[in-house]
Formats: C-alpha cells, sequence, structure tokens
C-alpha cells in the first residue's frame, strides 16, 4: 500500500520539479521570497477547489458546478461577509448544507452527477449574479491579512499549501471516516451490506467538498479583496485537471490529497511558465487541455511499463 | 383505445405535454395573447439547434454510463469560425461556397469526432474527461483562426436560416426534421441502431454477441461531433457570423432535452420524438421566465433548478438496496 501511494506520487512530483526548474532557467529573478510568493499566490485558492473536486472524484462523481460555487461563494464573502458577519457565516453555512443535499439527492435518486453538477452550476451562477451583479464588493479585513501575510523565510503560498495538503491528507487517508468514504468509491455495495448508509455517506463527502470549495472561495477573495460572478469560472476545469494532475483516478476511490495539492500549484506554475515562454494567450486554455492529455498519456505509459516484468 | 394506451406510456408523452403547456403558460403571458404564431417560430426556430445538438448528444449518451460528449460547445465554435472564415475568403459561385462551407463543417465534425474518440481508446480515460480535455484545444483553435473578426456569413445562406420557405415553418425546423427522420430510422430500424442499445444495456453481453463495440462507439462519437459541427455552422449562418462563447449553452441543452425526452440517461433506451418536445420545453421555459420580466440571475436560477427537478423525477431510480 505504501509503495503504491508512493508510485503515484512520483509522477506529480516529478513534473512540479521540471516546472520548478525550467521557470527559474526562464526567470532567475522568480527565485525569491518574492517571486516564489508571485508564482505561488494564487495556487492557495486552486488548491482548495482540487481538494474539494478530489473528495467528488473520491465517491466516483464529477463535480462540473466547481467554478460557479467558488464564484458564488466569493461574492458572498465580498459583499455579505465584511457587513454582517452572522448572516454571511450562516449563507456559507447553507451553501454547505446545498452540496449535502445534493450528495444525498444524487445517490438517493441514482442520478448522473454530470448533470445535476451542470444543472447546479446555472443555480449558483444565477445566485451569484443576484447577490453580486457587477464586480465589487470588499474583502473582510481578516481574511485579507491572512492571505497576504508575510511570515519570515517561507511565503504564505507554500505554507498554506503545505496545510492543505497535510490536513486532507489527515482527513481522507488517515481517518476512518476518510476510510469509509474511499470505500463508498471503490465498493459501494459492500459499505451497504456493511451496514452504512450510501446517502448519507455521500452526503457527508460532498458536504466536505463543500467546505474545501468554500474555503476555496474564500481565499481567492482574500487575495483579489473583490468579488465577481464570474470571478473562478476556469476553475471546474483547473480542478479536475489538478486532480488528475496529481495522480487520482476517476473511479474506485483511489486518489492523493498531497497529489491534488501538488496537482494545483503544477497548474497554477504551468500558466505562469507559459506567459514566461510568451505563448500568445489564444493559446493558454488550449495548452492546459495539452497538458492534461500529455499527463493522461505518461500515466498510462507509466503503467504499462510497470506491468511489463 | 390500444393506441391511446401506448401513446399514454411512451417516454415522451409527458414531455410533449410539459411542452404544450408551457406553450399556452407564456402565450398567456404575453400581451393580447396574439403572439402565438410568434412565439411557435422562435420556439421552432431556438428549438431547433437545441435538437440537433440534442440527438447526437442522445446517441452518445445512449451507450451507457459515462458516455456524455463534453466537447459540443468547443466543437460549434470551431465549425462555425472555420467555416465562416473559409466562405468570407471565398470567390466564385454562390452554390461552390455553400457547398465549400458545408463541406468544411462535416470534416470539421468528422475529425472531432475521431479525435475525441481516439483519446478515449488509446488513453482509456473517461469519455467525459478525454472531450474536456479536447474541447480546450478546439476552441484555443477558434480562438486562434476568429482573432476576433466577425465574418459574416453568405448571404444566400443567412437568408435560408432566418427564413420560412414552407407552409411558414423556419427553414431551420425543416432541416432539423429530416435530420431527426434519419435519426429515428437509424435508430430504430437498423442494425447500427440495435447494436447501439445494445452496448448501453449491457456492453459485456453485447460484445459477446459480436457487436463489434469499439466501432459503434467511435461511429457515436463521430456523428455526435458532426451534429455539433452543423448546428455550429447553422447557428454562425443564424446569427450573422461566429461568436467565440456561441456554444456555451448548448453544452447542458444537449443533455436536458435528452433527458427531459424521456431517453433514459442509464443508457440502452433513446427515443427521437422527445428530443423535439425537450427542446421546445426548453426555450418556452425560458421565454415565460423572460416573459415574467425576471432578471438575469433568477432565470439563470430557475434553469437550473427546473432541469435538476425534471432529471430527479424523470430519470431516477431508486438506490440498489
Amino acid at each position: 500500500m505504501k509503495g503504491s501511494i508512493n508510485a503515484r506520487l512520483a509522477l506529480p512530483v516529478l513534473s512540479l520539479a521540471v516546472l520548478i526548474v525550467a521557470v527559474f532557467w526562464l526567470q532567475p529573478r522568480a527565485m525569491s521570497y518574492v517571486g516564489i510568493n508571485l508564482l505561488f499566490n494564487l495556487a492557495v485558492p486552486i488548491a482548495l477547489a482540487t481538494v474539494a473536486q478530489m473528495i467528488i472524484i473520491m465517491v466516483n462523481d464529477i463535480d462540473l458546478s466547481m467554478g460557479a460555487f467558488v464564484s458564488l461563494i466569493a461574492c458572498i464573502t465580498a459583499t455579505i461577509l465584511p457587513g454582517s458577519p452572522l448572516l454571511g457565516v450562516a449563507m456559507l453555512a447553507g451553501c454547505v448544507l446545498a452540496y449535502a443535499a445534493l450528495g444525498a439527492l444524487i445517490e438517493a435518486r441514482q442520478l448522473p452527477a454530470i448533470v445535476v453538477t451542470l444543472g447546479m452550476s446555472f443555480v449558483w451562477a444565477g445566485a451569484a449574479v443576484l447577490i453580486l451583479p457587477s464586480p465589487g464588493g470588499t474583502s473582510p479585513g481578516w481574511l485579507t491579512a491572512i492571505m497576504k501575510s508575510k511570515p519570515p523565510l517561507v511565503p504564505m503560498a507554500i505554507i498554506a499549501s503545505v496545510v492543505i495538503a497535510g490536513v486532507a491528507h489527515l482527513i481522507i487517508m488517515r481517518s476512518a471516516f476518510g476510510v469509509r468514504l474511499r470505500a463508498l468509491g471503490g465498493n459501494a455495495r459492500a459499505v451497504s451490506r456493511a451496514g452504512r448508509s450510501t446517502v448519507m455517506l455521500k452526503a457527508t463527502a460532498y458536504a466536505l467538498a463543500g467546505v474545501f470549495a468554500v474555503l476555496a472561495g474564500m481565499a481567492l477573495v482574500g487575495l483579489t479583496t473583490s468579488g465577481d460572478a464570474n470571478i473562478a469560472i476556469r476553475y471546474t476545469l483547473l480542478s479536475i485537471a489538478g486532480v488528475i494532475l496529481g495522480g487520482g483516478e476517476f473511479t474506485g476511490g483511489r486518489v492523493s490529497p498531497i497529489g491534488a495539492v501538488i496537482g494545483a500549484l503544477t497548474l497554477t506554475l504551468a500558466g505562469s511558465f507559459l506567459s514566461f515562454l510568451r505563448l500568445s494567450p489564444d493559446w493558454q486554455i488550449g495548452a492546459q487541455g495539452a497538458i492534461l492529455i500529455l499527463v493522461l498519456a505518461a500515466r498510462l505509459l507509466v503503467r504499462q511499463a510497470e506491468k511489463r516484468p | 383505445m390500444n393506441l391511446i394506451a401506448t401513446t399514454y406510456r411512451a417516454p415522451w408523452f409527458w414531455a410533449w405535454v410539459a411542452a404544450f403547456a408551457a406553450f399556452l403558460a407564456t402565450w398567456s403571458m404575453s400581451a393580447g395573447g396574439g403572439g402565438g404564431i410568434a412565439l411557435a417560430v422562435a420556439a421552432l426556430t431556438f428549438g431547433s439547434f437545441a435538437v440537433l445538438t440534442g440527438l447526437g448528444q442522445m446517441l452518445v449518451i445512449t451507450m451507457g454510463p459515462g458516455n456524455t460528449d463534453l466537447s459540443i460547445p468547443a466543437t460549434m465554435t470551431l465549425a462555425g469560425t472555420l467555416s465562416l472564415k473559409l466562405m468570407g475568403g471565398m470567390g466564385g459561385a454562390t452554390w461552390f461556397v455553400l457547398l465549400a462551407g458545408l463541406m468544411a463543417t462535416l470534416a470539421i465534425g468528422i475529425g472531432v469526432g475521431i479525435a475525441n474518440f481516439a483519446l478515449i481508446r488509446l488513453l482509456r480515460i473517461p469519455p467525459i474527461i478525454a472531450t474536456l480535455s479536447a474541447s480546450f484545444l478546439y476552441q484555443s483553435l477558434a480562438i486562434w483562426s476568429n482573432r476576433g473578426i466577425r465574418i459574416k456569413p453568405p448571404a444566400a445562406l443567412a437568408d435560408f436560416t432566418t427564413g420560412r420557405a414552407l407552409l411558414g415553418v423556419p427553414n431551420l425546423a425543416w432541416v432539423a426534421l429530416v435530420i431527426s427522420i434519419g435519426f429515428w430510422v437509424l435508430l430504430n430500424r437498423s442494425g447500427f441502431g440495435r447494436r447501439v442499445s445494445a452496448i448501453g444495456q449491457n456492453p459485456r453481453a453485447a460484445r459477446l454477441a459480436g457487436v463489434p463495440v469499439a466501432r459503434v462507439m467511435g461511429a457515436t462519437y463521430v456523428i455526435c461531433a458532426t451534429m455539433a459541427a452543423l448546428t455550429g455552422f447553422l447557428l454562425a449562418c443564424f446569427s450573422g457570423g461566429a461568436a467565440l462563447n456561441m456554444g456555451a449553452e448548448f453544452l447542458l441543452m444537449s443533455i436536458a432535452v435528452t433527458v427531459i425526452g424521456g431517453s433514459s440517461i442509464a443508457g440502452g433506451n433513446s427515443n427521437v420524438p422527445g428530443i423535439w418536445a425537450g427542446a421546445l420545453f426548453m426555450y418556452l421555459i425560458v421565454s415565460m421566465l423572460n416573459s415574467y420580466g425576471l432578471g438575469a440571475g433568477v432565470r439563470l436560477l430557475s434553469t437550473g433548478i427546473i432541469i435538476i427537478a425534471i432529471v430527479a423525477v424523470a430519470s431516477g431510480r431508486k438506490a440498489p438496496a
């Protein structure tokens, strides 16, 4: 088991290392406290959203509403949270509950998550437009203070990424609760035969994903200091790509929280790398698609090489 | 009596009832009730685009869980952009230009379909991930070739797509109708259609029974992408030029009309009449929300909730005990 975890992390770690070297080689000035902070700053909300997406993929679903949901959270955080904290917290809690209800609905009616979440992306987007019709709002002071703080020696972005990876690893890989959730993705029938309610478990999985997604939205506002109904639309792709880059598989509950955070860091860095290469912005989205396909191809090759003795 | 009973049980029956109810509700909202014909024409026109994408998506969804084409919006944009660019740069006889545009569209559709299926097959990844990743390449290609310039479609095509030559019914609806009949024959009267259903009902059994699963799957992805390309071409001509986000709403739309129309989201069961009901219903619901004077936010919100409610009621199964 230990060996398989390490093998799963090898490719993500290697690709991140290669990319870091490439970026430093292209732009030696990035090799500093400020440079690293700039490179990885926006990785924090992406890492949180990736962990959220990973939890959904872990239970054999996929969330196509992640971007719209994180945008909605950003709008709530930027408009309601600074003025009336109680209402804001209640709304954020409501969003997590909505996610739990979504999970319960999907499992109870055996609906395809892709259709339900695609529909929910309209709901979240509509709610975001209602709360914040035009870009604006302000970040709560404490949030910006946390996100923009400058701890000695190691930049905030790195500390935050390590903390996210550690916490997610403890919850998903080390706790009995996490084992049950992964079992749901591995063999739902066995879980239900063992006397657990699959509806309840899926609801908790979605709720947990909701919590990470809420944190992603808040972290994003802490960095940008304002909200927008479309601020995180790209997160749907980024989060799915991050999970895949991090070595997660689509079925069977085989995922890696540490890998997911590394995947998110790699994607963020890939964006900077492409702009350092002066690649035309026309190709930025396409490059992300190409990276995804390349990683999947590389993983297939590695797996085939492993099979041959 | 028997006929009534079978009609009542047909999977598309309630979808048509809902579409009619939505029509009456929207019609009664419009001032004086005089806009009935205009509403029907608009519903048929915009419904046609949803029907065309929905037919392709239905074929893919019929092949069973996990089979969904997420590249439809990008394919539409790519086909619309490239074919209009090609036609805009061409001289010569009108029929030749139009033929070249149509051929280019179909070629793009076939190419995209083959690329999608090659990714699914070679990388052994779920179709959702394959078509999603590939769609970003198509989107980038469209952005790069477009460069923000809006090329007008040839006048003949613009007239055709916005016209109503026969019986006052939009030309687009006729096109969609002819293609729908083709799909109906393909699904219900051909060996190919039976193979698609067989794969959707039980891929293992289908393979053991000698169905060439890979070839049939490949063909459905090619057909789906071709339908998306054709829709993109027609939509670009209809709206006076290709736009980069023109396909955006058709991802949810193509899945929604399939499900609302009574095709099983779990695969193995499809029906063409339901696609029409679903497409008309979706357009009418949106225009009903519009006629209540609701803002964009409420409209988005209600569209999402209505779709999820329908999916939950129509296609849900009980959890396995």
